[in-house]
Formats: C-alpha cells, structure tokens, sequence
C-alpha cells in the first residue's frame, strides 16, 4: 500500500481538508474498501480513478456519510473533516451534508422552478433572512455554477426542462448554494456529451479557487485535465495516490501503470 | 465481399433468398401475431358487449324509479265549500267529494263517460281527501283560487304505465279492478294523470314495505356521506403515515417483513370478516351505537386501509432515488426530503390509491349486514352532524340490498334506480381521481 504519511509531513496541517484513516466499508458481508488511508488537499482537485467496482465511489460517498442511506453499508475507521471525526456519533449527517456538498452521476434537479432548485438549501438551512438575501445567494450561487446567462430570463421554468449538460451545471449551482467547504462529484460528467462535459469540467476548474473537490471519474483524460492530485483504487484498495503529473507520468506501482496504459480495468 | 469468399473461410454456404419473398420462418411468425390480435380484439368486444348490456339493462329498469304517476288537476274551493266540509263528521270524505266532481268536469268537458265512484278514486289515489284538507287548512288564502295539484298515484297505476301491470296479469283485484283501467286510460288521455319527476326519490327517506312510491334514497345517500368522512379522515392520514414510516424509515428486519406480508393478505381477506370484526369491537364491546354511519365508517376504514396502504407504497417507491439521494445531498433531513420531495411526487398516485378505496368502501354491502345497517327503515334525515353519524341511518348499497328483498314490485325499480345513483356517485369518483392525477402529475 503507497505511503501517505511521508507526503503528508510536506503539507502544513492548514492545507489538510480532510483526512481518511485506516477506513473499511463493508456492504453486509462484502468488504468494499480496505484499509483505506488518504488526505485530502484544501482548494485543490482531487480526482479518484480506478475500474469499475473498485470502491471509489463507494468512498466517496463516506465523506459525506451517504453511505449512512443504506441500511447494509457499515464504515469503520475515521475521517477526519478539519480535525473532526464526522463519524463521531455526537455529528449529525444532515449538518455534515451542509457542509460536504455532493452532485451525483446522473442530474437529478427537483421536478421544481430552477430558482426553487437552488434556493432549496439555503431555505432549509436558513442561510436567507428575506427574499432579496435569498435572491442574490440563487444568483451567486447560478453564476458559480456557470449557468446564469442561460437561465436568468427563466428562473421560474422547470429544472427539469433544461438540457443534460444545464441540468448537471444547474446541480452543482444548487450544490454550492449552502456555501459548502467540500464538493464531491461521482461522475459527473458520465452522462454528459463532450461539449457539457468541457464546460462542467471548466466550471471545476474555477470552484477549486473556493472549495476542496474531491472528484470520481472514469475518464483518465478528465483526471489529468481537471485535478491535481489523483488516487487509484483497486479492488477496495487505495494503490497510490500522488500529484496527477506524478501519476500519469511515472507511476510507482504496477498495477497503476496497467491501468492507466490501459491492460487492466 | 462475394461468396466464394465465404467459403474460402469455411463458412457454411449462405443460400441467397429474397427479401420480397417471405420466407415460411416468418410467415408462422406473422400468422401467429395476427392470431394474437384477433384474440386481443375479442377480448375487448366482449367485455364492451357485456358492459353495453348492462348499462343498458340498468338504465332501463332503473329510469322508471325517476319519475312517478301522478294525478294532476286544477282545483278550486272556495270558502263556502270549506266551511261545508269542515261541518262535517267524515271531513276528508267531503274532499275527495270535491276531487271526484273536479275529475268527473275534466272527463266531462271531453265529451267522455264519468260513471266511476269514491272507490275507485280512492283505489288510485289512496286518501287524496286528507292531503287536500291539510293543504287547504294550512293555506286558508287559497281558498276561491285556482291550485294546481300533483297527487302521487297508487304504486299499481304506476306499474300499469310502465308496462309492469297489464290487463293479463291484473289479478288481485283489491288494489285495482279492470274498470279502473278504462278509467286510467281515459285519464291519461285527458292529461289528468301524468308522469313527473320524482324529487322524493333523490331527497327523501325510505318508506314502509308497503309504500315504494314514497320511497327515496336521500337518506341514505347522506348516510354514506358521513360514513365516507369517517373513512377519509380516518385511513388517509393512517394510511399515508403508515406507509411512509414504512416505507422510508422503517428498518428492514423480520417484523418490518411480518408486517408487509400481514398487510397484503389483509387486502385479500373478505369483506364480511370485517363487518363481523367490527361487530364484536366497535357495538358489543365499545358500545357504539347499532346501525349508525360513525360505526360503518370505523368498519370501513379497516377495510380500507390496506388498499391504501399498499398504493401509497407503491407510489412512494415509484419516485426516483436520484431526488432522494439530492435532497440529502444538500443537506435536508430524511424527514425533510421525504415531505419536500418524495411526497408531492408521490401525491398523484396517493390520491388515486386513495379514492379508489373510497369507492370500494362506498359499494361495500357485506360488511354493513352486521352492523345492522340492512334491513332498517330510515324515516327522514338526520338532524344536524352529530346525528349524523350516530343516529341509525342506511348507506347506498344497502339500501339498494333492502329494497331488493322486499316483496312489492314497485321496489325492484327502485333498487335499480338505486344502483343508478351508487353508479353516478362512483363515476364522479373516478373522474376525479383521473382529474386529480392529471393536475398533480409532474415528469422528472
């Protein structure tokens, strides 16, 4: 298993987003992820790659405790957000969502307005004290998401009308409307064409400026033009996790070479 | 590539066919599919047959119960006359003196035979001298005016008009004699007896075994109202808490499983096991009044729950997990993305679950027998909403039940009427759930 501690004593404790140790997952009698140890950089693009069923989804849906959904999935191990362990029993999933927000593989907007799409979270976690605050968060929020000038004349129409690639942008604007500190993506380009695909990918590229991203992707290409640290699951295990140059270019480990030459996965 | 390459590859020689010719493969094939559809078609034609006829039979035996024979004439009385029969000792006598000179003037004004005596307007009308004095004692300022009465006629006149008496089969000639036929006839011809519409089957109460004229379904129509509230209140928050706590928060172990089993063999299980349920509970051992809507309710609501239950899960699990899994992953609560998301998702299929229920509670007979809410004589509506549900009324279709037991043919028409009314008021219930599903259907 790659070494994380050596890296991790360059990093000064700030620059630490959140931090895996020693973390399994196991779905009923099925043991997902082994021994998984990673820390994860603040304002920076992580990107988790690896063949399909290896866990990295599965992993990243730990970080904000989604796996608490279903009623198999048992996490042992911690993972520390900013030095908290957000499985300590005293932290509550729903507050910790606020905190982590997710976009999913597939755009999955509210069969809502888009203004009610976006403006549903900071509703409920009541970031607005009126209609104007909650306005300019919606617009903030859309023009962080890259969508704004195509949807500000028709913020009542359904979010649902829109294309995929909106559709995705749309998510991660309402992703981004709690203010969150980390943003995960499971695939979120995976249903996209090329063209939305390059645009979410840009969009990306910007919101690493204000948040910690933590992405999982099939696309090796998309790993290498969006992130800048890479880790490679296999099997439920974390092979190496590096600099996405490193990773690319002279992999340490074997089987992260198989993979990303393309004979294995 | 040509075919002696094929074979140099030493693929089996393909034999060159023709797409314009059909091969026997597919003609079996396109056979059997045409097989099919006939089969499908018939099908259909059956049932819409069968559905023709007995819309047709039901309107035609029950269209009857909508109007009634009666006899209509223009009456006038002035104060002497008034003053003459009330010295009398037999009063509504005198009255039905006065009605028979009124019709004896009509007949007359014709140029038609009038020799018919007090018997046999008595034989049509029943006692039309009682309703004419109270009328007159009631309102003294028409006296010396013109009325124009409607007097509902004997239930035997007005089976001679719809065909259900005829001269062959007249035979007990205590309710009506052969020569009261003429007579009818000659009325008819006059205008004297009419049909009219019968407001008092649509609004009234039931009538004795004896009376099916007078009788009309109102009552009981409220009667199923109060008991259809108590349903509704009842089993849609039941059923919809139930079904969500089952279905998004409840964890998966051998009792939550016991109870999903238990529930789908509830929906199965007879009504009248029920009824007996509801029996031996809610009047011997809660001491609920008998007969009473708030008690058919109760019954009803057990019966209806399981449906309910079972359609609001299916809608629930209906809704995409992606609007869950989105909800959560801005920070909403499982409570929160349940009541904000899933629900109003779910809404449209709740709702149809749920009026479908309704208007299986609504013809349910079975259960009300038990209940003692067959077989009772409703005489008038119930006075204010408590009454209403604790004061002994009868429901539709068990109205419908009672008046199909009773003797009289007067009531066969009335209980089809009946069904008419319990048909209309479960149509209106269907379009509803139709228009409700259209309104609150979204695509996402």
């Amino acid at each position: 298993m790659y070494d994380t501690q050596n890296k991790e004593s360059a990093l000064s404790q700030d620059d630490i987003k959140i931090s895996a140790r020693n973390v399994q997952v196991y779905y009923g009698d099925n043991h997902a992820i082994k021994d998984v140890n990673v820390d994860i950089e603040d304002k920076t693009v992580t990107a988790f790659i690896g063949p399909s069923g290896c866990g990295k989804s599965t992993f990243l849906r730990c970080i904000n405790r989604m796996n608490d959904t279903i009623d198999v999935a048992r996490v042992e191990g911690d993972i520390l957000l900013d030095g908290e362990n957000i499985y300590d029993p005293k932290v509550d999933p729903v507050q910790l969502r606020a905190k982590v927000g997710m976009v999913f593989q597939k755009p999955n907007p509210f069969p809502k307005s888009i203004y009610d799409n976006v403006a549903y979270g900071p509703r409920i976690h009541g970031l607005a004290r009126n209609k104007a605050e909650l306005d300019e968060i919606v617009e903030r929020a859309l023009k962080r998401g890259a969508i704004w000038e195509e949807v500000k004349d028709r913020l009542t129409a359904p979010g649902t009308g829109l294309s995929g690639g909106q559709q995705q942008r749309l998510c991660i604007a309402r992703a981004v409307a709690t203010e969150p500190e980390v943003l995960l993506m499971d695939e979120p380009c995976s249903a996209l064409d090329p063209i939305a695909t390059a645009q979410v990918e840009e969009l990306i590229d910007e919101l690493r400026q204000n948040y910690s991203v933590v992405i999982v992707t099939h696309s090796m290409q998309q790993a290498a033009r969006v992130s800048q640290k890479t880790a490679f699951f296999h099997l439920g295990n974390l092979v190496e996790y590096d600099d996405t140059d490193k990773i690319f270019t002279q992999p340490e480990d074997p089987r992260t070479e198989s993979y990303i030459t393309g004979r294995i996965g | 590539m040509t075919e002696a390459s094929f074979d140099s590859q030493g693929a089996p020689a393909r034999k060159r066919t023709s797409l314009t010719v059909t091969d026997e493969r597919t003609k079996a094939r396109n056979r059997a599919e045409t097989r099919f559809r006939a089969y499908g078609v018939a099908a259909i034609c059956v049932g819409v047959f069968f559905l023709i006829v007995l819309a047709f039979s039901i309107i035609r035996s029950g269209l009857p119960a909508f109007t009634q024979t009666v006899v209509a004439v223009d009456f006038q009385l002035s104060q002497q006359d008034f003053d003459e029969a009330e010295a009398q000792l037999f009063k509504t006598k005198a009255y039905e003196g006065f009605l028979i000179e009124a019709i004896r003037g009509k007949l007359e004004e014709r140029g038609l035979e009038a020799d018919f005596d007090a018997g046999a307007i008595e034989r049509l009308l029943g006692k039309p001298g009682s309703t004419l004095r109270e009328h007159y004692r009631a309102n003294q300022q028409d006296l010396g005016q013109e009325v124009y009465f409607q007097l509902a006629a004997a239930s035997r006149v007005d089976g001679y008009l719809t065909g259900r008496v005829t001269r062959d089969t007249l035979q007990d000639s205590r309710f009506l004699q052969m020569s009261d036929l003429d007579l009818i006839d000659e009325l008819v011809a006059v205008g004297v007896i009419t049909r009219s519409f019968n407001w008092n089957f649509i609004t009234g109460a039931d009538s004795g075994v004896d009376d099916p004229g007078g009788a009309g379904i109102g009552a009981s129509v409220i009667g199923s109202f109060f008991m259809m509230l108590v349903v509704l209140v009842l089993s849609l928050p039941i059923g919809v808490a139930a079904s969500i706590y089952l279905e998004e928060f409840a964890p998966q172990n051998w009792f939550t499983d016991l109870i999903e089993v238990n529930i789908s063999n509830l929906a199965a299980v007879p009504s009248i096991v029920f009824g007996i349920l509801g029996l031996a509970v809610f009047i011997q051992f809660m001491h609920l009044p008998q007969s009473a809507p708030l008690v058919g309710g109760l019954v009803l609501t057990l019966m209806t729950l399981p449906t309910i239950i079972i359609s609001t899960r299916a809608s629930l699990k209906a809704v995409p997990p992606s609007i869950r899994d989105a909800a959560l992953g801005v920070g909403a609560s499982k409570m929160q993305a349940v009541f904000h998301h899933v629900l109003p998702l779910a809404m449209p299929g709740i709702l149809t679950g749920l009026i479908i229920g309704l208007a299986q509670a609504l013809g349910e007979t079975a259960p009300l027998l038990l209940i003692g809410m067959v077989g009772f004589v409703a005489r008038g509506n119930p006075e204010g909403i408590v009454a209403g549900f604790t004061e002994p009324n009868s429901a539709m279709p068990a109205q419908i039940y009672t008046w199909a037991s009773r003797a009289d043919p007067g009531f066969y028409e009335k209980a089809w009427g009946g069904i008419i009314i319990l048909l209309i008021f479960l149509l209106s219930m269907n379009v509803l759930a139709i228009i409700l599903r259209r309104r609150f259907e979204r695509r996402w």
